[in-house]
């Protein structure tokens, strides 16, 4: 192999505190891109701002810190300059979920190909603790401390596969070696793939914490969930937070590689990558002469 | 006097005659019934005739019903502004009728259907010719299209300015093309019953404009702003759809792909800008373009440009604010948004293109300095000039590109020791695009040091990091240096030794310049102008030295508090003698800053 497992480390360590859940994604991403050997100058991650946005800053490859919530449109914008980089978006629950949702949404239908992992801790990390748009109903927090929650937590994979997005899944801090798997599978992917982790906080959120997801998660595959039946995806999803809180499946809800990407359907890259395109307009006249 | 600009009715209708320089038609209408189309026809044909051309839409934003209005004002000398009281004005409605017969010059004419529209001869001025032609029923002997009695009428108004029919063949050959030359034909019938009309009832205004028939280049500030982007090498604008900007989405969505440039309409303007940032950031020109309330929503992030020294252009095209406001009409009441656009300080640039000729020039340049000062510029237009179309001399395409320090441009260190925010004289740290082997770094938005390395979450405070942070702050304000010697500098237009300076920027320009011609061949006052096209960072040392020989001053300015003045005052001390604001939505009429320069100097 070309690309040592440390090559892709960077020098800079991890400012997250010890135990969050934050560590093994980035030890999945860092395991997927070697798996995969990914050349790190050609890959481009971008974060938004919360403790878990601060990943790429940990890894060798190019990234792109951004502002809370707007991380999805940075990428987009890298993947329509130059559509030959292999493009991921890292973030938080609340900067995906929250702030930034409607370009979440709005990128899944495009169907960008690019690779978001969402580190959903059901909190607000970085602010020290208060409720974000996937805290339970009746959760206290810092900006809820009378009654909790009282409104109904978004459910990523739902929206996802209601939105277009087309590899949907969930992964837990708990097993780096699926969530791995599962972020290989999601840059591999022709398309937009949205790879929701949960990722315990364990700082700020006492309540979902790693064993309150280990006495409840199940793995999908062994269910023979078929990730190609959206039906059943659908059916899925709805099971955790929206109907019951005992069972959490995790894994690949759906795949469908045969939707065309938003990159396949862009007619100025018939040109090639528009980084590559000569700069200046070679006949004026023409140009000009409509105005004539 | 200056040549026949401002022609009184003694010049036409007395016994000497005195050659006339300019025309002007005015078409008025509802929406909804082809005013625009028949104007945009109308200035067509006066620029293939060889007329300056400049013309002026009062719309509302309804696409249905309302009263619009355009005027299209021709010339053989070049134009400032889209003049004042028209030769002709063509009523689609009633409604017209009743608002603009009074306007019409002495010696001139309104067209208008005697099937609905009745003027009031008791309000037109002497000499006016009311021309009531059954326009709807000589269309329909050609076609039940509704929109054909304006052809009619456009025809009527070509013959009664004398002008080649050649010119109306060929426009309405441009807009029906070679797929429906059926329909250019019937057009082109109906507008000669218009013509014929006209010849019924007395034949034309005999103004003796004598045409070069040499056509001229006809474009909007927006369409021009659009060209000066590709000629600078655009490859990527993300924009959302926002009245007076649209026009550049528009334009761009149906050449762009042509010159390889991405172009997309975006779920909101956060999202434009921000893609624009990652487009920058991967290594193609970008740029977005917005008014006042997308501008708004852009803050945060062309904030986060300047922190991560992203290039890229922002098309700022101003309407009436505050909030949704007026959104046709014009003003200039954004500076202060532009100047303070963003937390923190960050390095920009603001230009203010006067007319499109600078519009096309201000905004290739614009693409370079983002790219040499490695941050966002901002070209700030209006409604006025953005929506208007002018005739203009040729561009030249052959402008410079230049695309800053790049870390693989050698002598840079190599990609080990790479710093993507080395710190340096210029403020300016040699830029790597991402798919470059060895420079991988992270652009942050964070405050970092040299590496990008974070100081802000557990460093800052650190006695070594309040000096890092220090010392990275001062890295990129040293741009601003580099950038005030590379935009251009205040200008001083006009007289020598005035009695009175004018102070603007922007697109009230050719009103002043029209204004200051008039006072100086009418009532012997002389007047200059000094004007900004770069309007931060400010050149406070070249407006100290322009602003020693004025006398006394007269700042024009389309908004309510002199939002240029103040930082004029802010950056030399200087305040302006007088303020003349306008905020009711209308462009500046160099009458009425006439009437203001003789008010000041009496
Ligand atoms: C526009 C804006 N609003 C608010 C903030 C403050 N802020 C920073 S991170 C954050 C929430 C972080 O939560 P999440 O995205 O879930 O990340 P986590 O820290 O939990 O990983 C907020 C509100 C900001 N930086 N920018
Ligand atoms: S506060 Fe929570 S999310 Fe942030 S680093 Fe600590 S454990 Fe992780
Ligand atoms: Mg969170």
């Amino acid at each position: 192999m070309e690309f040592e497992m440390d090559t892709y480390k960077s020098e800079i360590k991890p400012t997250w505190c010890p135990g969050c859940g934050d560590f093994a994604v980035l030890r999945s991403l860092q395991t997927a891109v070697h798996a995969l050997q990914l050349e790190p100058w050609n890959v481009v991650i971008v974060s938004g701002i919360g403790c878990s946005s601060n990943l790429p800053h940990f890894l060798s490859t190019y990234g792109f810190h951004s502002i809370h919530g707007r991380a999805v449109p940075i990428a987009e914008g890298i993947k329509l300059a130059n559509p030959e980089l292999n493009v991921l978006v890292t973030g938080g629950d609340g900067d995906g979920y929250g702030i930034g949702v409607g370009h979440f949404i709005h990128a899944m239908r495009r169907n960008f190909d690019i690779t978001y992992l969402v580190m959903n801790n059901q909190i607000y990390g970085l602010t020290t603790g208060q409720a974000s748009p996937t805290s339970e109903m009746g959760m206290k927090t810092k900006s809820t401390p009378i009654e909790g929650v009282i409104e109904n937590p978004i459910d990523p994979i739902s929206l996802a596969l209601a939105s277009g997005a087309t590899y949907v899944a969930r992964c837990f801090s708990g097993d780096v070696k699926t969530m791995a798997e599962l972020v290989k599978g999601g840059i591999q992917h022709k398309g937009f793939a949205l790879i929701d982790c949960l990722s315990p906080c364990v700082t700020y959120n006492k309540i979902n914490t790693y064993d309150f997801f280990r006495e409840r998660v199940y793995d999908l595959a062994k269910e023979g969930h078929d990730p190609s039946d959206m039906k059943a995806a659908f059916a899925r999803a709805i099971e955790w937070p929206a109907t019951q809180r005992d069972r959490i499946p995790l894994g690949l809800f759906y795949r469908n590689p045969k939707v065309p990407t938003y990159e396949d359907l862009e007619i100025a890259f018939r040109k090639g990558p528009p980084v590559k395109q000569p700069l200046g307009v070679e006949n004026p006249d023409e140009l000009m002469a409509e105005f004539l | 006097m200056f040549k026949g600009e401002f022609p009184t009715p003694e010049d036409r209708m007395g016994g000497i005659s005195m050659a006339k320089n300019d025309l002007a038609l005015r078409v008025g209408g509802a929406a909804g019934d082809g005013v625009s189309s028949t104007a945009e026809s109308f200035a067509k044909i006066s620029a293939r005739s060889g007329l300056h051309t400049w013309t002026y839409s009062s719309y509302q934003s309804v696409i249905r019903g309302g009263h619009v209005w355009t005027q299209v004002r021709g010339g053989l000398e070049p134009l400032l502004s889209h003049g004042g009281d028209p030769d002709v004005v063509l009523c689609l409605n009633q409604q017209t009728m009743d608002v603009h017969q009074a306007d019409v010059l002495e010696g001139g004419a309104i067209i208008y259907d005697v099937d609905g529209v009745k003027p009031d001869s008791t309000k037109v001025r002497k000499g006016v010719r009311l021309l009531g032609i059954p326009l709807r029923k000589k269309a329909q002997t050609l076609s039940p299209n509704a929109l054909m009695r304006n052809t009619v009428a456009l025809g009527a108004a070509v013959h009664l300015f004398d002008m080649d029919f050649r010119h109306v063949e060929s426009a309405f050959k441009d807009i029906w093309g070679d797929k429906k030359p059926e329909i250019a034909e019937q057009n082109l019938k109906a507008a000669q019953l218009g013509a014929e009309a006209v010849k019924a009832m007395g034949g034309s205004l005999q103004l003796g404009l004598k045409y070069s028939n040499e056509p001229k280049y006809l474009m909007t500030g927006n369409e021009a702003i659009s060209l000066g982007a590709l000629a600078a090498g655009v490859k990527f604008l993300a924009q959302y759809p926002m009245t007076p900007a649209s026009s550049i989405l528009h334009w761009m969505a149906v050449h762009g792909p042509k010159y390889g440039v991405v172009v997309k309409q975006v779920e909101d303007e956060l999202a434009a800008m921000n893609m624009t940032v990652g487009a920058g950031f991967a290594g193609v020109r970008a740029m977005t373009a917005t008014s006042g309330g997308g501008f708004s929503l852009m803050v945060e992030a062309i904030g986060q440009a300047g922190m991560t020294e992203t290039p890229l252009v922002a098309i700022l095209v101003q309407r009436s604010g505050p909030s949704t406001g007026l959104p046709t009409k014009t003003e200039q009441g954004d500076l202060n948004l532009a100047l303070g656009a963003g937390q923190g300080d960050w390095p920009r640039a603001i230009l203010a293109p006067r007319n499109p000729e600078e519009c096309f020039r201000l905004t290739a340049q614009a693409f370079n300095l983002a790219e040499i000062y490695q941050t966002p510029i901002i070209v700030m237009s209006d409604l006025y000039l953005g929506e208007g179309f002018r005739t203009v001399e040729k561009f030249d395409f052959n402008v410079p590109i230049v695309r800053g320090m790049m870390a693989t441009d050698g002598g840079v260190g190599n990609a080990k020791e790479y710093k993507r925010y080395q710190i340096t004289d210029s403020g300016v740290s040699p830029r790597a695009l991402p798919g470059t082997k060895g420079f991988q770094h992270v652009a942050a938005t964070d405050e970092h040091m040299e590496s990008s390395e974070l100081i802000s979450d557990v460093l800052s405070g650190l006695p070594e990091f309040v000096e890092e942070r220090r010392k990275m702050h001062e890295k990129r304000m040293r741009k601003l240096e580099g950038l005030r010697k590379d935009t251009p500098p205040p200008e001083m237009w006009g007289s020598k030794n005035a009695d009175l300076t004018l102070i603007v920027w922007g697109s009230t320009w050719g009103a002043a310049h029209e204004a200051i011609r008039e006072v100086e061949a009418q009532d012997g006052v002389k007047v200059n102008s000094l004007e900004f096209p770069t309007i931060f960072p400010f050149h406070a040392d070249a407006t100290q030295k322009l602003l020693r020989g004025v006398k006394q001053s007269l700042a024009v300015e389309g908004n309510y508090t002199g939002q240029f003045s103040r930082l004029l005052r802010a950056e030399t001390g200087y305040k302006p003698d007088h303020f003349y604001g306008r905020y009711d939505g209308e462009p500046f009429a160099s009458r009425d800053i006439a009437d203001k320069i003789l008010e000041v100097v009496a």
